[in-house]
């Protein structure tokens, strides 16, 4: 193996690749068969964090950055002018095993810029993943890309060798695709998900009949949206995720705040601050809708088509419903314990096993650890003390922003500071 | 004159005391390890012999009275090694053994609250030793590392390394509590070596590892640069899911 070589690619390559936000290794059924190497049936593991807190649980990286097509929004762009690399299906392999080995990784992410064309793109992606698997009998995490357009005999191979699939839709409006990628259309991304689609609901029939059935994709599909590119607003992008989650089952929509990496003027400049903040009250929205029972309606509407940015998805929609609350903590069923701002999901289930004990108060509850300041105006619990007055919702969340002190205030917050404004003149 | 009774830290050794203390009747004596009791001039020191046979029984019993999740959590209170671990248990199966009802989702009872919560704090710890625990490859081929958990999870970690590395000889050793788990291809025995000091250094020594292994950790180190955002850059939050009392074992944060 030549070490400096691979070293150049691996830059190039792991580079190129950062910019897809996809890390889960969790969700598959593959376990470890005849003394093999690895076991991906466990939960995900992150191997490690970035400097920008992301984690590191695959090895992340593009078979090649050279590409045919020449979407604004993306670094290998055909016009882009950067240094181009490739790897060879064995160098991939090799890193693959001997990071694995190391326990450095969950397994393989691997996508690729389109050469020549969709199919034989594919093929390439196919032709590791099946050394991986039967060369190699590594049993790890494998996540491939689908290739926009490939045909629909690779993505059932495909689908074969791989844990997870996934295909970038990345402007979640077909208006924002026109603009920004011209040559791709919204059709070429949906075919090869609703092939992988069918294919997943014809294994899980077979698997019923016959249990011998290989394994096809157990860890689903995802897809991932760019952010703050193509102006869409939240509930464009939500709307977007709801009906992909719905059609075809996603396992995972990802939100990617854009980072300006070019100077067209169809796209923000560089330099522009990366929307974090969006991107989290975007994620916050995506697990109201999965694990908290909401519907995508309740959350957005003509009304109340972005979200908030100084308070989260469900403190905005609590104050907008106040005939629904206080709410209590010893009676209510646990759809209406999930829609108290400041109770998540583990602490709802605390509490539904811990009331078949005895009626729980405040301090019960402070100590299962729920955030009282944000849950105190929207409940009631075995104590004499509680919120009487009746609050509007707007002094309600002044009352929330005095007590609280988001992390992401100081950062984000575009408006000036009175205070700080003040000690500076006094200094 | 109080009585203490006092056990040889092992987790066998624990539930013979609970065996002594519900045997005899000595509900509210303290049970302590042996290594931490000392004779006071209020205090006598009863030593508990630790008996498998008891020990098992006790087992069964809270097999029989907890969950899955609550036995569970036991062990993995017994292994945090807290001061409280004792005075915490007993209270737990008290209770267990008392309210034959499974209590251990009572989290309105304050210690029963601080057993799951204890507990949760050893599972991090052995996610993270899964997470963060690196191979070096040694030149008689056994995939070697070191770590220092917070607590002693390796016991906990032994059948996760055991399913992925099925092909592979692998040592992890606990620098901390000296000792360590030894997979062999078959089966992972627990093991005591006297390690040359420079096999504990941060930089890997060519006279011990391959020098492939030297080569894939900078590629390593390599790939980790790369993969990172600089303008999304946020040490806060990088230092919150990697805090530094874990940096010297992962081989990417070391400088070269």
């Amino acid at each position: 193996m030549n070490f400096e070589r691979i070293k150049e690619k691996l830059n190039i390559l792991a580079d190129a690749a950062k910019y897809d936000v996809s890390c889960s290794s969790s969700g598959s059924k593959r376990t470890n068969k005849n003394k093999g190497l690895g076991d991906s049936s466990g939960m995900g593991i992150c191997h490690s964090y970035t400097e920008d807190g992301r984690c590191v649980s695959l090895l992340k990286i593009l078979l090649t950055n050279h590409c045919i097509f020449d979407c604004a929004y993306c670094v290998t762009r055909k016009s882009n002018d950067i240094k181009r690399a490739a790897f060879k299906v064995q160098e991939v392999v090799d890193l693959t095993i001997n990071f694995y080995r190391r326990n450095y990784i969950e397994g393989l992410f691997l996508s690729s810029g389109i050469f020549k064309n969709a199919d034989y793109t594919m093929e390439r992606l196919i032709a590791v993943a099946k050394k991986l698997r039967e060369e190699e009998n590594f049993n790890g995490y494998i996540h491939l890309k689908s290739i926009p357009g490939a045909s629909d005999e690779l993505m059932r191979e495909a689908g074969l060798y791989s844990d997870r699939l996934s295909v970038n839709i990345e402007i979640p409006s077909e208006k924002g695709l026109k603009l920004l990628a011209p040559e791709k259309h919204r059709s070429d991304f949906i075919k090869p998900m609703q092939k992988v689609t069918n294919e997943i609901i014809q294994y899980k029939n077979e698997k019923k009949l016959i249990k011998s059935t290989p394994l096809y994709a157990p860890a689903g599909q995802s897809t991932q949206m760019i952010v703050g590119a193509s102006g869409e607003t939240d509930a464009e992008i939500m709307y977007t995720s709801a009906y992909f989650y719905k059609k075809f089952n996603l396992k995972r929509v990802y939100y990617s705040g854009y980072i300006p990496i070019s100077y067209d003027q169809r796209l923000p400049s560089i330099g522009t601050e990366v929307p974090i903040l969006r991107e989290n009250r975007l994620y916050q929205t995506d697990w109201l809708l999965r694990f908290y029972g909401f519907d995508i309606r309740e959350l957005l509407n003509k009304d109340h088509p972005n979200l908030d940015s100084d308070i989260d998805p469900k403190l905005s929609w609590a104050l907008r419903n106040l005939d629904q609350f206080p709410i209590n903590i010893n009676t209510a069923e646990k759809r209406m314990l999930a829609r108290i701002p400041g109770l998540g999901m583990k602490s709802v289930g605390k509490i539904l096993q811990a009331r078949r004990f005895r009626k729980l108060n405040w301090e019960h509850l402070k100590l299962i650890g729920i955030a009282m300041n944000r849950a105190k105006y929207f409940m009631v619990c075995d104590s004499r003390v509680f919120e009487t007055k009746d609050r509007t919702a707007a002094q309600i969340k002044g009352l929330i922003l005095q007590e609280s002190n988001s992390k992401f205030r100081k950062t984000f917050n575009n408006q000036l500071n009175l205070f700080d404004a003040t000690s500076k003149l006094s200094v | 004159m109080n009585t203490i009774l006092a056990y040889d830290g092992s987790f066998d050794g624990f539930l013979s005391g609970v065996y002594e203390i519900y045997d005899r009747k000595l509900m509210g004596v303290p049970l302590q390890k042996q290594a931490i009791t000392s004779e006071t001039f209020f205090d006598t020191i009863e030593t508990i012999n630790t008996n498998s046979r008891k020990a098992a029984r006790v087992w069964k019993g809270i097999k029989k009275n907890c969950s899955t999740q609550g036995r569970q959590n036991i062990y993995k209170v017994f292994l945090s090694e807290s001061p409280l671990t004792e005075s915490l248990l007993l209270h737990y199966l008290h209770r267990a053994f008392t309210e034959k009802g499974k209590i251990d989702s009572d989290f309105s009872d304050p210690k029963v609250l601080e057993v799951s919560k204890i507990a949760k704090k050893v599972d991090r710890e052995k996610h993270r030793m899964d997470a963060f625990v690196r191979f070096k490859q040694t030149k008689d081929g056994i995939y070697f590392a070191i770590v220092a958990p917070d607590f002693n999870t390796l016991p906990l970690n032994a059948s996760h390394f055991k399913k992925r590395y099925a092909d592979q000889k692998w040592i992890i050793y606990d620098t901390k509590r000296d000792y360590g788990l030894f997979y062999n291809l078959n089966t992972v025995e627990t093991i005591t070596i006297d390690l040359p000091p420079s096999i504990l250094n941060a930089t890997t020594s060519n006279a011990i590892f391959t020098s492939e292994e030297i080569q894939f950790q900078e590629l390593w180190k390599n790939y980790f640069k790369s993969t990172n955002i600089v303008s999304r850059k946020n040490m806060k939050l990088h230092i919150q899911h990697v805090p530094k009392r874990y940096w010297k074992y992962l081989s990417e944060k070391q400088s070269t």
